[in-house]
């Protein structure tokens, strides 16, 4: 092996180790969801490539809204499920909806894009 | 707190100032139809366009990469030529100008979700392209880097002719998307938008949001009814198909309900509304629709779980593939890595996969909508098609669920209309609910009916009666025992149609037996069609019943089901229900939302069988608006359908995907010298996710078979 075969290698080997560690190793800290006068946990989520945030930290019994607000054209994100509450939403372009659903029983869910490429998290404590 | 207080919270508590807030629930209306069609025509205009940018800049590096495969060309632009080293700085610029024009949402896109720590088709594809045009304008400055001039290539081509293929793949992907929910589309557009409605004793023209509960709608002929009510007065026949898939009009007199967005055929009425809004029922079948639409088939978890790993792996299967090749693959060997690692990066289509299955749940879904059968969810369609027994409730859903006059026998010498006459007369006064069948049944053969002149009901025997001047007993076999009356052949005849599953009743007039008339519960005309085809599709079909054992049988023969549970109390029905799932099966269960509510949750599938304007209301998995078993049948072979789809789409696209990674990737070349050119894994690539939406589009075409 030359030392160029070499250098690609470890280069490669390198940034295999940094794709697992960045999409799959690192655990991104949850934002609580804010508690307002009506009694409901609310946070906003912006929609644009993602979601943001992406985990979102919520109280068991409680009922909850999301506002989702689209701030991009591709289709992709059109529309958010929540899939363990029996939710989901169209998100018109640049406008806010509030998607509400009581978190039950503590566990982790998913919310996504219909196509699963966007995802998010909810933790309900 | 009351409602409006709750909706308003939000819009003060946690929204970015200038945005206005939505509430998820509410049907879109037309407007909102508008604005996503706008959106949808405005992304895809705006696609077109790059691709008609990026489409002859594509021709011309495509060729220009490789002048010397082309006489004129090769003799002006010679391997290793200074022109040809401007020609090829000049599309290094060309094909820049692509990617930040019709490229620009690939990196946009690859940024953001790295920003979520995430990625996508955008990754990929700005990967793949980003990477030859880094490496082609590597090259082009410091060609002193490779080994030999002869290798001097430069992949331009492969940047533009990659965006542009992905860019047209992605409009008419937008195209096949929007085809995806016509059905919903159809729905919408049913929505009224005037009434005349009754105020102030004129009638007034307002739009159809201003309509309330209470008032007095006039629809004249040809119109469409604009919201839900009660007739008032006036009778029409009504073309209520666009909302219950029933194909005939539908007579309607005053007393009946009307649906809102159904059209008023022949005459002239005035209703009452009484709902309004979102409480329509094709408000709540919108709601239902989109509801299911957006709900997932379980089968989706798994692809789920793949595709929340893909992209990484793909990237990583990537950077393995150029390290293989350059430290084991023939000169040159960094080109073979970079074809490798590009064209592996552009073949993988994470969106082929996550599209499977929501692109024919909606189609299937919007179809059963259109047919009058709404799903609930992606869970009643898979476990629809999986169903092995299906339990029809008899009454309300084999039969009318109310009883009519069936037979009329007399004895020798006695006038049919004259007993039916005075019988009628004498039932006008009952309260059983059988009388309501014979009395129907007198009025409907036109006869005048006469009120009695005394009347003695005698509770589990029948009626004794003076009417007309004849002393008339109407009752059972014990009444006329009682009273010492001779029937003959009459008891033979009684005993067949009890066997039939009928009610027979004896009249006698003066002491001496007329006749018998019997009443039953009907079978509703398409029910043994339905039934036939049910079991023609390998279900076995068992009716459940509260009626005694005779009559049970007798129905059950009459429309073809062997199996029956009869005097099965309403509460144990669910029961019921659970001891045939005891036997390992997988049991459907058909029945009216309300009575039944407690077997259709505990069926595997509970289909309710609706009628009118209570469709949202029922608890079930499946909802027939027409009140017909038929609606069964069309609902299995439309689940069957969706999910034979379902299965077609993700096949597709794991096998696209296995096949064609490793193919990328370079397997074929040891033993054919075959490498796939990034070029055809682009058009792979853009056509694997049309042909995803194409195949879910191909079920609107579906027909009941």
């Amino acid at each position: 092996m030359t030392w160029d075969m070499i250098v690609v290698n470890v280069v490669g080997l390198g940034l295999i180790g940094l794709i697992v560690w960045f999409f799959w190793l690192v655990k991104t800290k949850g934002v609580r969801a804010a508690l307002t006068s009506g009694g409901y946990q609310e946070q906003m989520v912006l929609v644009k490539g993602g979601y943001t945030p992406d985990v979102i930290v919520l109280e068991r019994g409680k009922p909850a809204r999301l506002n989702f607000v689209r701030q991009e054209s591709s289709s992709c994100s059109e529309m958010v499920v929540l899939a363990a509450f029996g939710k989901s939403a169209y998100l018109p372009e640049g406008e806010t909806v509030a998607v509400e659903f009581m978190p039950a029983e503590a566990g982790e869910y998913e919310f996504a894009c219909q196509m699963g490429m966007l995802r998010g998290k909810l933790i309900v404590e | 707190m009351n409602k409006h207080a709750m909706h308003m919270s939000p819009a003060s508590a946690n929204v970015l100032p200038g945005y206005k807030i939505h509430e998820a629930r509410a049907p879109a209306g037309p407007e909102g139809l508008d604005r996503e069609q706008q959106a949808r025509e405005a992304e895809y205009r705006s696609l077109m366009r790059k691709w008609w940018f990026a489409a002859p800049v594509g021709v011309f590096t495509m060729i220009m990469s490789y002048p010397w495969l082309f006489p004129v060309l090769d003799d002006w632009f010679p391997r290793g030529s200074p022109q040809l080293w401007y020609i090829w700085a000049f599309m290094g610029v060309a094909s820049a100008a692509v990617l930040l024009y019709s490229g620009n949402q690939f990196f946009t896109g690859a940024w953001q979700a790295l920003e979520h720590r995430s990625a996508n088709m955008h990754t990929l594809i700005a990967l793949g392209t980003g990477v030859a045009w880094v490496y082609s304008t590597i090259i082009l400055l410091f060609p002193q880097v490779l080994p030999s001039s002869e290798m001097l290539e430069v992949y331009y081509d492969v940047t533009v002719v990659v965006t542009a293929l992905v860019v047209l793949g992605l409009a008419m992907e937008l195209k096949a998307k929007g085809r995806t929910s016509d059905a919903i589309k159809k729905l919408i557009g049913l929505q009224p938008k005037t009434a005349r409605v009754v105020r102030g004793g004129r009638e007034i023209d307002i739009p159809v949001e201003q309509v309330v509960v209470g008032d007095l709608v006039v629809v004249r002929p040809g119109e469409k009814i604009p919201v839900d009510g009660e007739i008032a007065e006036g009778s029409s026949a009504v073309d209520e198909s666009m909302v219950t898939g029933e194909s005939l009009p539908v007579e309607k007199r005053a007393g009946d309900e009307v649906i809102g967005a159904t059209i008023n055929k022949t005459g002239s009425f005035k209703f009452t509304a009484t709902k309004v809004g979102s409480d329509t029922a094709l408000a709540s079948i919108i709601r239902m629709v989109q509801d299911a639409q957006g709900s997932k088939v379980p089968i989706q978890r798994i692809v789920d779980v793949v595709s929340g790993y893909f992209t990484p792996a793909v990237a990583i299967l990537a950077i393995l593939g150029f390290m293989a090749w350059y430290t084991a693959g023939p000169e040159p060997r960094i080109v073979f890595a970079l074809i490798v690692a590009v064209t592996t990066l552009i073949i993988a289509c994470p969106c082929a996969l996550g599209m499977a299955t929501p692109m024919s749940l909606t189609t299937g879904v919007g179809l059963g909508a259109l047919n009058g059968i709404l799903i609930r969810d992606g869970t009643a369609l898979q476990t629809a098609q999986k169903l092995q027994t299906v339990i029809l409730d008899k009454t309300g859903t084999i039969t009318h669920g109310r009883p009519v006059l069936t037979d009329v026998v007399m004895s020798p010498g006695v006038d049919e209309n004259e007993m039916l006459r005075l019988a009628g007369g004498v039932e006008k006064s009952s309260e059983h609910p059988l009388a309501a069948a014979i009395v129907e049944g007198a009025a409907g053969r036109g006869l005048a009916l006469p009120d009695a002149e005394s009347f003695n009901a005698i509770p589990g025997h029948g009626i004794e009666a003076r009417i007309g001047g004849r002393a008339l007993l109407l009752g059972n076999l014990k009444l006329m025992h009682d009273r010492s009356i001779a029937l003959g052949a009459l008891e033979e005849r009684a005993a067949e149609l009890a066997d039939d599953g009928k009610t027979p009743m004896y009249v006698a007039m003066d002491g001496k037996a007329a006749g018998i008339v019997a009443v039953a519960d009907t079978v509703k005309d398409d029910s043994v069609q339905a039934i036939r085809s049910l079991k023609d599709m390998g279900l076995e079909v068992v009716m459940i019943t509260g009626d005694n054992e005779r009559t049970a049988r007798a129905i059950g023969r009459r429309v073809g089901i062997e199996r029956v549970l009869s005097e099965v109390l309403p509460q144990d029905k669910a029961h019921n229900v659970q001891k045939l799932q005891l036997e390992g099966k997988k049991v459907g269960m058909v029945g009216d939302g309300i009575n039944d509510a407690p077997a259709l949750a505990q069926a595997d599938v509970g289909f309710a069988i609706g009628t009118g304007t209570d469709v949202a209301i029922a608890a079930s998995d499946i909802t027939l608006i027409k009140g017909s078993l038929h609606g069964v049948v069309l609902a299995m072979q439309i689940s069957r359908a969706t999910m034979r789809n379902v299965y077609q789409n993700l096949f597709g696209a794991f096998i696209y995907n296995t096949l064609g990674l490793p193919i990328a990737l370079g397997v074929l070349y040891p033993f054919f010298g075959i490498l796939l050119s990034p070029l055809l894994a682009a058009i792979a690539m853009a056509f694997s996710s049309v042909t995803v939406i194409s195949n879910a589009n191909r079920l609107k075409r579906w027909r009941p078979a």
